[in-house]
């Protein structure tokens, strides 16, 4: 077992306890970034001028009629730009628009000494526009070949040969929905002015590195000049990673320009016009199969919609692209991919990063095929599992497979699934009206970035005289629970109590060079980092201890806020130690870092070992339909879900619950509809609200819910044994999604197949609940082909550029640069 | 009015100055301007939740009951004499209130935005007199959408609220997990003495006046002088107008204390219910008089909303998609109208006359509804949404029939949602008045009914299943309908 995975006896981590702020949370004292305002003296507050038009030129932009309504301090625009005019990293996102790329961008900022002055300033601006033609949809956007950056290609075997010999080959297309975010606190960033020109931003932010940089590059000052601090964020799931950046560049730029402090904060329906979600994506597959269902290959393009810019649409695709296994073997595949360029929000991060996309493809498509192969579904995913030392398509050996199984099994028989299976076929028989079906799906997950450099982490632990501990690092709150578990993983390295620890907000002045918190890794990254300071705290601490107790120093044990030898006597108080180091003039704080290794990725291959390690699990889903109207209630669920050895059960189980409720809604209710017509609206998006897009509320919530952990699941070289939780079990809704279709399904005689469109809304199961009972083919979906020509998957053009995201390309430009220095070739 | 006074809130049992406000001013903008940021604003259109507070409501007899109600729709001048508690004010980190401690130990709160508007929801429940008397199962089913838990805790409660971290079980547990307020628990002594009195109210802003009333009498002086004034209520769309959608106007008329439009009456002619009674205090008024609005309150958006929503206000946007009207046409409702010039009635049937347009004037407004009786034997409220709780209908059917001896003899039906203004389905009516309550009758009908209205394609439902819910919501109250030895199984 490796030093970073062992735990000492009686450890703070693997307690079940609350989060660290929730006794500030049910009170309201926990503070967000917008509860600032009220306690920043002469505040102004931004509003942007959102142009009506979905793709057209900016022809005029006249500012000055803003400046006439009372309270109207500034208009920002592009001429007020002294650094980059653009708020994101690959320079395709001008943060002050010539051109509109989608329907609502913001033209300009109008800053006010109140919202209301604001408002009505931005109301007062006069924009002339030239319009341009649009493109809303993937479709518009393969017909008419519209795509953004690299087209990665996954492959391995030969997909063509193993099709012309499998006994069944099948084909079709999915086209699969985005997700908005709908964190329930908006994009907010309020910035001002220090002494000598120091800029401060606290930004509700994933990566207040990145929002730095960004600030840094707009205003034209170096990295130094700007502290970003995020206090806590109102939910993140991805779409506070890139998305934050602009905004705080904004209320950056508006407190240089007036000397004043500035608030951005964006409202719900400027939130969702303005702001990315998850890609939707199209797929079109052919999948070949043996006579006993085992998957022989895989042929697939998936298309994403990437929206106007770049942003992290690439390495998204990257994800979606490793993941199209999900926990399957396929010896064959071919998986391409490409993002198309449309006139919509920027689509972005949102927990999962792809992989859902990529797994709900290759779960549509067992999902589809198991009826026209006579095999009831979960015993078709369960043929297919990998088994150890088999190989993901990328290369990667799929370490500890079999904890899949022991998931699955271990749903199967918690979930009592076989007793169930037979009352729901009671229930069916006996219920002309209603439709009840269990699914079960399982979830592979691979975890650190893809992109081997985001892999590092750094921290800072202060051990104060009174022996206080204070903790930094770099990674942010987001309501995953990152932080209590820093402050357990902080006390067990030092051995103290956890009431002796504080965590101080995240700040860029603090922790530099951060990663975003993101790809689950929050707690994988930062608590090592954290673990790796104390211990050099402790190193000290134990030479102190060692001349105080005669005990030698690595005969020390740390622990209850005691330190002890194995003698009599032999025991110290925490506090009175450290009160003694101080004397001693020992150091008694300590910048932690740490690297993940091991990792190497080779993306214009798509080739290597990206992960740490995979994340496993496995959900039952049992479903009503109602016939009449397509209705339906979940009625239960059962998940087991490999997180190793937890450091925070609590949190551990509330990130598994809140993920599959996530998911669930992905895949269910949660809409996002653009308006599609030709209409003079055209590329709007026609659910920018909370009335019109729907999340899970608590109606949605499975009706019985049971969460376990996988037990005796401890992850070797990963901090006190533990895995990461927080998006894997996001895609253990498709058991939902697959139940949904089932239920559908048994409106039919046996063996029927249905096309379920996603998301499986009402109206989706009620077409489907026709189709079953030899209706139409539901609207949005393609038919399953078995054999012949059928849906052959486009292949990219020969030249197509591979994936090679912009910072990867720094970052090996870097490395040529260096190695040729370094052998004196360079120049 | 109170000349000369100061208009002020007790907030957390201290008295605040309405200070700078605005009659476009939201109460929680206004809390969050004094330094009480616990209450958040997630969508500003009462659909999360995050801002609610709770308001010391009478409890329709002489004591006082704690609502829940989203402080970004009401107008804070509303808010004057009145009695507001935030979570800051129902306890601190250090000493949590129950509701804050169950939340806090269970892990019911992640990131901690939504979490001061559950605690509020989740109170408002807490002190709601005869709680403990309703204890279930805590399961729900199509048949009982109310799933209250061992403690009598109806989960509806927290309707109005969205966490999107928890995924609610452990929200859920903890409000199960809940006992009875203490003896010395202030909140839960203060429900015993009267609620604040109505005050009448004028805000004198810089961009104009929010009035509030004494009575029908003087509302009505006010809307002859202000012919362009807006009638506000329960503020439950209106706010949505204000916050989302700039709408301002120079003078508000306050109407939800008026004491003439709070009575409801019941004669044997009929029920009379007072337009600005909320859903919440009409629900529990009825008592069940009423069985199909009874099916209906459930899923009339959400209990935050139904303690501030009228049935005045429901009928006074003119909304095509409210739920209440398909109910109320299909029980062949009246509209009271009341002017300068006296009163008048007007069948519900009558009112609508295009897309949010009606037959009221604008110096009139609604006093009250009155529903006829007997009421029809087999009633039924069918809505089509995607979310069970707090969504707006794609389609909403409400069905008054009476079937005697196998036939029907009267049929009403209401429709919502497939068309410009809720309609009444005759075409239907008319081809089960007088036939068998049978398979055959309902097939017929049913397909007379797939083409009433003329529905249309948008975000929540295309044309297609909105008549394909047309056609098939007979059959559903049929198979729910059937008389014993007609052999369809009963769900």
């Amino acid at each position: 077992m490796s030093d970073l995975s062992l735990r000492p006896a009686d450890p703070v981590v693997g307690q079940a306890i609350p989060h660290e702020s929730a006794g500030l949370h049910v009170t309201g004292a926990a503070l967000y970034t917008d509860d600032l305002t009220v306690r920043t003296h002469g505040i102004l507050h931004a509003h942007p001028v959102q142009a009506p038009h979905t793709h057209a030129k900016v022809t005029r932009l006249h500012t000055a009629p803003a400046l006439d309504v009372p309270g109207v301090v500034r208009v920002l625009t592009a001429d007020d730009v002294p650094g980059v005019n653009d708020g994101g990293v690959k320079g395709d996102e001008p943060l002050f628009p010539s051109e509109v790329m989608f329907f609502g961008q913001a033209v300009c900022w109008v800053l006010g000494e109140t919202l209301e002055a604001a408002r009505l300033g931005s109301l007062a601006v006069e924009v002339d526009y030239e319009p341009l033609p649009a493109i809303i949809t993937v479709r518009e956007a393969i017909e008419r070949d519209s795509f953004q950056g690299g087209a990665p290609r996954l492959e391995r075997g030969d997909v063509d040969d193993a099709l012309a010999g499998a006994s069944h080959v099948f084909s079709g297309e999915l086209d699969l929905a985005g997700q908005e975010h709908f964190y329930l606190e908006t994009q907010c960033a309020v910035a001002h002015v220090d002494e000598a020109g120091q800029v401060f931003v606290q930004s509700s932010t994933q990566h207040p590195s990145e929002t730095q940089e960004i600030v840094a590059h707009v205003l034209g000052l170096s990295s130094h000049a700007v502290t970003v601090q995020c206090l806590r964020m109102g939910g993140g799931f991805g779409g506070k990673e890139m998305q934050p950046h602009g905004y705080a560049a904004v209320a950056a730029l508006g407190a240089t320009l007036t000397g004043r402090p500035v608030r951005l904060r964006l409202n719900r329906s400027q939130d969702l016009t303005l702001t990315g979600k998850r890609h939707g994506f199209h797929a079109q597959w052919r999948a070949g199969f043996d006579g006993d269902g085992r998957l022989l290959a895989l042929d697939a393009t998936l298309t994403s919609d990437g929206g106007w810019s770049l942003d992290l649409s690439e390495p998204v695709l990257a994800r979606a692209l490793c993941h199209v296994d999900n926990a399957y073997w396929i010896p064959n595949v071919r998986v391409n991919g490409r993002i198309a360029l449309t006139h919509k929000t920027s689509q972005t991060a949102f927990r999962g990063f792809g992989g859902p996309q990529g797994m709900l493809v290759i779960e549509d498509v067992i999902g589809r095929c198991a009826p026209r192969l006579g095999i009831d579904p979960a015993v078709l995913r369960r043929r297919n599992f990998y088994a150890s030392g088999q190989e993901t398509p990328y290369g990667q050996p799929v370490r500890h497979a079999e904890r899949a199984v022991a998931c699955w099994e271990q749903v199967l028989t918690t979930g009592d699934v076989a007793a169930r299976t037979a009352q729901i076929a009671t229930h069916n028989a006996s219920h002309p009206h209603t439709r009840r079906a269990l699914a079960i799906t399982p979830v592979k997950f691979g975890i650190s970035f893809n992109f081997s450099a985001f892999n590092q982490a750094g921290a800072l632990v202060h051990v104060y005289k009174d022996g206080s501990v204070l903790v930094n690092h770099g990674g942010t709150e987001m309501g995953q629970g990152l932080h209590t578990k820093m402050l357990q993983v902080a006390a067990t390295s030092l051995g103290v109590p956890l009431e002796s620890v504080r965590l101080a907000p995240t700040r860029t002045d603090k922790v530099p060079n951060t990663s975003a918190t993101a790809a689950s890794s929050g707690a994988d990254l930062n608590g090592a980092a954290v673990k790796n300071a104390c211990e050099q705290v402790v190193e000290r601490l134990r030479v102190v201890a060692s001349a105080r107790l005669g005990v030698p120093p690595d005969e020390l044990r740390f622990g209850g806020g005691f330190v002890r030898g194995s003698g009599e006597g032999q025991t110290l108080a925490w506090s009175d130690l450290v009160a003694e180091a101080y004397v001693q003039r020992v150091q008694l704080w300590a910048a932690g870092f740490y690297r993940t290794e091991g990792l190497h990725w080779d993306s214009a291959a798509m080739a290597g070992s990206p992960f740490k390690y995979f994340s496993y699990g496995a959900a039952a889903a049992e479903v009503e339909v109602d016939g009449f109207t397509g209705t339906y209630r979940l009625l239960r669920v059962d998940i087991v879900h490999d997180v190793g050895d937890s450091l925070s059960p609590l949190i551990d189980i509330g990130q598994v619950e809140g993920g599959f409720v996530q998911g669930a809604g992905w895949l269910t209710l949660e809409d996002l509809r653009w308006d599609e017509s030709s209409g003079p609206t055209r590329g709007r998006l026609a659910t920018a609200s909370a009335s019109t897009y729907k999340l899970p509320s608590l109606s949605e919530m499975p009706e019985v819910f049971n969460v376990a952990l996988l037990e005796r699941a401890h992850e070797d070289g990963v901090v006190y044994g533990s895995k990461a939780v927080g998006e894997p079990p996001l895609m253990l809704a498709i058991s939902v999604r697959e139940a949904l279709r089932q239920a559908a399904s048994a409106f039919g005689p046996p063996g029927t197949v249905v096309d379920l469109a996603s998301p499986a809304t009402p109206e989706a199961v009620f077409w489907a609940v026709r189709q079953a009972r030899g209706g139409a083919q539901p609207p949005h979906t393609v038919a399953v082909l078995e054999g012949g020509v059928g849906v052959v998957p486009e292949q990219p053009d020969a030249d197509a550029q591979s994936l090679q995201p912009r910072s990867e390309q720094v970052a090996q430009d870097e490395q040529v640069a260096q190695v040729a220095q370094s052998s004196g070739r360079g120049g | 009015m109170r000349p000369g006074q100061r208009l002020s809130v007790t907030v957390n049992g201290t008295e605040r100055e309405l200070a700078g406000v605005e009659p476009a001013t939201n109460a929680l903008d206004w809390l969050r301007g004094l330094g009480l940021t616990g209450a958040k604003e997630g969508c500003a259109e009462g659909e999360c939740g995050a801002c609610a507070v709770l308001v010391a409501r009478s409890d329709g007899a002489s004591g006082t009951e704690w609502t829940a109600l989203n402080a970004c729709l009401l107008p804070a001048a509303a808010l004057d004499g009145q009695e507001v508690v935030t979570a800051e004010g129902l306890g601190t980190a250090a000493q949590l209130h129950p509701v804050q401690h169950e939340l806090a130990v269970r892990g019911g709160s992640q990131c901690g935005y939504c979490t001061p508007g559950f605690v509020c929801s989740m109170a408002a429940e807490y002190y709601r007199d005869g709680r403990a008397a309703e204890a279930g199962p805590g399961v729900s089913s199509s048949d009982a959408p109310r799933a209250c838990g061992p403690n009598g805790f109806d989960l509806e409660a927290l309707s109005g609220n969205l966490c999107r971290c928890t995924g609610y079980r452990p929200i859920r547990d903890a409000a199960w997990a809940l006992g009875q307020p203490s003896g010395d628990d202030p909140l839960a002594t203060r429900r015993t003495s009267a609620p604040p009195q109505a005050t009448a109210t004028r805000l004198e802003g810089r961009t104009g006046t929010y009035a509030r009333p004494a009575d029908l009498a003087e509302a009505l002086g006010l809307l002859a002088e202000h012919p362009d004034a807006v009638l506000v209520a329960g503020s439950t769309d209106r706010g949505v107008e204000v916050n989302l959608r700039g709408a301002r106007s120079p003078f508000v008329i306050g109407i939800d204390r008026l004491p003439e439009l709070r009575q409801l009456t019941a004669t044997t002619n009929g029920v009379e219910i007072g337009a600005v009674l909320t859903l919440t205090e009409v629900e529990r008024a009825l008592a069940g008089q009423v069985p199909l609005l009874d099916q209906v309150f459930p899923q009339f958006a959400s209990r935050l909303i139904r303690n501030g929503a009228t049935i005045g206000g429901n009928l006074g946007t003119g909304s095509p998609i409210g739920d209440l009207p398909p109910a109320l046409l299909a029980l062949e409702a009246v509209v009271l109208l009341v002017g300068a010039e006296g009163e008048r009635e007007v069948a519900l049937a009558d009112y609508f006359t295009g897309y949010r347009q009606s037959v009221r004037r604008a110096d009139e407004l609604v006093r009250a509804v009155r529903i006829p009786l007997p009421l029809a034997c087999t009633t039924a409220f069918h809505k089509i949404a995607k979310r069970r709780f707090d969504d707006i209908s794609s389609v909403a059917v409400a069905f008054a029939l009476d079937v005697v001896d196998g036939m029907v003899q009267r049929a009403r039906i209401g429709l919502g949602g497939v068309a410009a203004t809720p309609v009444r389905a005759l075409a239907t009516e008319a081809a089960l008045e007088g036939r068998t309550w049978s398979a055959e009758t309902v097939q017929r009908a049913s397909e007379v009914m797939e083409s009433e209205g003329t529905p249309l394609d948008d975000h929540r439902a295309s044309a297609a299943y909105r008549r394909a819910m047309l056609g098939t919501a007979l059959q559903r109250l049929h198979a729910e309908n059937v008389p014993d030895g007609e052999g369809t199984t009963h769900e």
